[in-house]
């Protein structure tokens, strides 16, 4: 009862059978050991789990597997290149926009979908397009101000100092 | 009662290179790249997993299990009964009174006594096939009365939770600090109100989980999981697991939030555990989100409040008589404690002289009550705020007013408030009026009267509260004449190691990390002890078998407790260090000093050894040293309570058990639409002073995420059980939690009053906002709706309840 998918995920094309009924967040996190796919609340409401299915946000826990055959899949993964951050992760490092982390990975891909829609948003528009995605640490203020800071920052590279700090 | 005499004064630095800079964290790449490195992360070789089956019903017996379906089905490695649960595992640890009258196990067997309670649990090659497997076991039940309102619980025939307790009240008893009876006496005004918190939750968005192994060839039990703290009384898991103390070992992964609700959760890998030892494999459960909701440790508080206060015509507080009923759910696992947090600052920041506590804690057909940020002391400080703005009311005086008029002044601290526990320091009429400065409060007040003019409903809230830091478990037991105990320590422990490059490790021995910044604390207290980069300190974290006593964060304890062990750990490093430079630099100790990352000889700052040197030194070339020198440079330090106090017999005085005192002051600005019920909290102002500050924004995001947590307590969170027991709130659908278009812009201060007995003066600040929100924001709905005569009593004020109020119903 298992049928064939194809996805592109980050990059790299899988194929893969799965079960009509697996979830794309178990595929990812168990399948292609991508963790930064957190399960959170499982309904679709917390945001979490978001990855980007050709270029937009989506819930993959309550996306299947099979809804995802063909696509290009995109995950918080694929942010960084190497040692240097996404300019979006260094403005979260840098504004202290995560606590425990773990809504993190659904935020930034929901806030690199913004910035590609918006370059510069308006901190309310920030407000609106993040509440999408349930933070539970930080009261949301400081990813909004990770976000602004990323928006002023665009096409001047990540802050110089990461490389040196993560080494 | 006599009082132990208080820890010296300390002296602080006049200037600190680390400690105070809002550096980022050392926690945030991993996270960032989202290699966390969660429970749900792990994978074992040979791991399966296990589902639980919950109870439809809210008080039911058990008569029969039938598992023949479910084993059948492939991939189905083992189901396990709440009957063969007895024989596998004895009951959970248990803080409570009387613990064998109220017996909580892995799985229920005889009966269940709330919705969601687990009656089995099946291991399978994957969690979908355990999850098919659940569907297959059948249980009949047969089921019973329920009873979810407490005060039906305590009347004549109401349903028995326990048997052996004979009655549904779990404890009872009244105290009283101080005389009460003269201070109503002497008041001019009484002031009184029934005030209801029900019950919410932490409701991190990960949940709890745990990977177990159990090698039957020795005896070892390993369990990794996202909660780890008490590791001194971990021996209590060994027991519910029957293997020996010395072979369980607790390793820590990090968390993905708790806000308390993964403070000693030990049911998620005490039942893991089990399953792997019935099972001989690994084992991972994760809690899904309804077993989080319905089924875990840690339902918030749950209260009903009679209170009076007692006020003379100037608006001075004299005393206050609390009568509270709290509802406890099903179980009593972490017993009345949630009280002793409030009795740790039951007065706030008042001179309140004597203080009555009639408390009934009782048991009912919910999940139970642990921790939720504040672990109690936040609904006291809700309910005082409440009583004070009532007061001002009646006397017609401004809400500012009356708190300042009553605040303890500076110089009065050390200050014993009357149930015996001691404030160390504060500055609260400092904090006031920052507050009122950022908020803008007199041009707030003009746009509130300039609205009302236009029909709009503008609200000014003020709490001014208490966060009580570092706390002694005394609060768990004074509650009992017997058995008594001595002062307990509650320990955290630090190992520092300078390798032989210089390069600096510490050693943590709690809970790995859940959303706190131990890391960050840490390599800030060790950038300041030894002048080093804090980015260039490594931290990890030690499981419990090789680990060192630790009690892990709560009670907004862990900053202070680990800067305690760091500097301890310190000390012992340069004593070593000294000793070293006196042969290598021949001078005698009193000629040498530490500066700037070295010793050198005073006032010859060419003759001088960096760290690194006397590393190398220690580490390789140990026989060039006079013999009591050995090899390495590595110490720990166990830092024990810094000041606690022995109850009194009589217990009129429960000695000093929570003497590290925060403040902060909260003013929201909200509008209210009357049609709709609707708040919009559209500006936030908050002030806390926690003392010298480690790390300044970290510290504004405990406030900033504790307030929007706050507010979300005061609007929109509850768990709710229908009449019949059932829970209705089993997802996000329904447990309304705060998005950002509900949080508010935040304006955030700070003050520090140092703590004089605390390392640099730190004073705890986990709790953050949810202290004072809850608090604020009721203060500011009434506020807004003062014209129409609104008194918010209850909370969450969602807006169905505003619009009631508003109306007149209640």
């Amino acid at each position: 009862m298992n049928v064939p998918i194809e996805i592109t995920v980050n990059g790299a094309l899988h194929r893969e059978e799965v079960e009509p009924r697996m979830l794309l967040v178990d595929f990812l996190r168990e399948r292609l050991n991508l963790a930064s796919v957190h399960i959170g609340c499982e309904h679709g409401v917390c945001g979490t789990c978001t990855v980007q299915m050709d270029g937009k946000c989506i819930r993959s826990c309550i996306t299947f597997a099979l809804q995802a055959d063909g696509a290009e899949v995109t995950t918080a993964e694929a942010l960084a290149e190497g040692a240097q951050l996404h300019p979006l992760q260094d403005a979260f490092w840098e504004k202290q926009a995560l606590q425990c982390g773990y809504c993190t990975p659904g935020m930034l891909m929901v806030c690199e979908e913004l910035l590609r829609d918006n370059p510069r948003p308006t901190a309310e528009e920030v407000r609106e397009r993040i509440s999408s995605n349930l933070c539970r640490c930080t009261g949301y203020q400081f990813i909004i101000e990770a976000v602004m800071h990323a928006a002023e920052q665009h096409g001047e590279g990540p802050a110089a100092q990461i490389a040196e700090v993560t080494r | 009662m006599s009082v132990a005499s208080h820890p010296p004064t300390r002296e602080l630095a006049d200037e600190r290179k680390w400690v105070g800079k809002s550096i980022r964290r050392l926690e945030d790449p991993k996270f960032l790249r989202g290699r966390g490195n969660y429970i749900d992360d792990l994978r074992v070789e040979g791991m399966v997993h296990a589902a639980l089956v919950r109870s439809p019903h809210a008080h039911a017996k058990i008569v029969s299990v039938n598992v023949e379906e479910a084993r059948r089905l492939p991939g189905v490695i083992a189901v396990i009964t709440g009957a063969e649960a007895l024989e596998l595992a004895d009951p959970l640890p248990d803080f409570g009174p009387a613990p064998d009258k109220h017996t909580w196990r892995l799985l229920a067997a005889e009966k269940v006594r709330y919705v969601g309670e687990a009656v089995a649990a099946v291991v399978a090659t994957s969690r979908y096939v355990a999850e098919d497997a659940t569907d297959l076991v059948e249980v009949e039940y047969e089921q019973l009365p329920a009873v979810v309102d407490p005060e039906e619980a305590l009347k004549p025939g109401a349903p028995l939770i326990h048997e052996p307790l004979e009655s549904n009240i779990a404890y009872e008893r009244v105290f009283t600090f101080g005389d009460v009876d003269r201070d109503f006496a002497e008041a001019d005004l009484v002031v009184a109100d029934r005030l209801r918190w029900n019950r919410s939750g932490g409701q991190p968005l990960e949940t709890v989980g745990a990977v177990a192994s159990f090698d039957h060839g020795t005896g070892m039990m390993s369990i990794h999981t996202n909660s780890l703290s008490f590791t001194s009384y971990l021996f209590m898991l060994a027991n519910t697991l029957k293997v020996a103390d010395n072979r369980l070992d607790v390793v820590p992964h990090p968390a993905g939030g708790s806000f308390g609700s993964k403070l000693w959760a030990v049911k998620v890998g005490a039942i893991a555990g089990m399953l792997s030892k019935a099972t001989g494999r690994p084992v991972k459960y994760v809690e899904d989100r309804i077993d989080n909701m319905s089924n875990c440790d840690h339902h918030g508080s749950d209260r009903i409040y009679d209170v009076e206060l007692a006020v003379t015509k100037e608006g001075l507080m004299k005393s206050i008589r609390i009568k509270t009923i709290d509802d406890y759910g099903a179980y009593m696992q972490f017993g009345v404690g949630h009280h002793g947090n409030a009795l740790a600052q039951v007065t706030g920041p008042y001179r309140i002289a004597s203080v009555q506590y009639d408390l009934k804690a009782v048991v009912t057909n919910k999940c139970q009550q642990g921790a939720y940020r504040g672990f109690g002391s936040e609904v006291n400080n809700w309910m005082l705020e409440r009583m004070v703005d009532l007061a001002a009311r009646r006397l017609d005086m401004d809400p500012a007013e009356i708190r300042r008029k009553n605040f303890i002044a500076p110089d009065q601290f050390p200050y014993f408030i009357p149930t015996g526990n001691v404030y160390d320091s504060g500055d609260y009429e400092q904090v006031l009026d920052k507050a009122l400065g950022l908020a803008d409060y007199e041009h707030w007040r003009t746009e509130q009267e300039r609205l009302r003019q236009e029909g709009r409903y503008l609200g000014i809230g003020m709490a001014t509260c208490q966060e009580r830091s570092v706390f002694s478990a005394t609060e768990f037991w004074f509650w009992f004449d017997e058995p008594a105990a001595p002062v307990t320590s509650m320990p955290e422990s630090v190992t520092v190691r300078v390798g032989p490059t210089g390069d600096i490790t510490a050693t943590l021995y709690s809970c790995a990390f859940w959303g706190n910044s131990p890391e960050t604390m840490v390599a800030q207290l060790i950038g300041e002890e030894f002048d080093v980069e804090p980015h260039s300190v490594s931290v990890i974290y030690a499981g419990s078998r090789n680990g060192l006593p630790a009690t892990g964060p709560g009670g907004s304890r862990l900053t202070v407790m680990l800067a305690g062990a760091v500097e301890g750990a310190s000390a012992r490093i340069k004593d070593k260090a000294r000793l070293v430079a006196e042969h290598m630099l021949e001078a005698s100790a009193e000629d040498l000093e530490w500066v700037d990352g070295g010793i050198q000889v005073k006032g010859s700052p060419g003759s001088r050894l960096s760290l690194a040197e006397i590393a190398i030194q220690t580490h390789l070339f140990k026989h060039q040293l006079p013999d009591e020198i050995e090899s390495g440079l590595e110490a720990s330090k166990v830092y024990d309570h810094p000041y606690t106090t022995m109850p009194s017999d009589d217990r009129k005085n429960l000695g000093v058990f929570y003497p590290i005192m925060g403040h902060a002051c909260h003013i929201p600005i909200v509008e209210v639409d009357p049609e709709t019920g609707h708040v919009q909290v559209i500006k936030y102002i908050a002030v806390h002073d926690c003392g010298t500050l480690v790390n300044p924004r970290s510290l504004s995001g405990h406030i900033t995420g504790g307030t929007v947590q706050g507010i979300g307590t005061a609007l929109f969170e509850q768990y709710i059980y229908d009449e019949e027991g059932n829970f209705v709130t089993q997802s996000y659908m329904d447990y309304l939690i705060p998005t950002a278009m509900e949080a508010p812009e935040f304006v955030i201060g700070h003050v520090e009053t140092p703590s004089p007995w605390t390392v640099h003066g730190i004073k705890g600040g986990g709790e953050g906002g949810r202290m004072m929100a809850p608090a604020a924001i009721a203060s500011a709905v009434e506020d807004a709706l003062s014209p129409l005569g609104v008194r918010v009593s209850e909370l969450p004020a969602r807006p169905e309840r505003i619009v009631a109020l508003i109306e007149g119903r209640s």
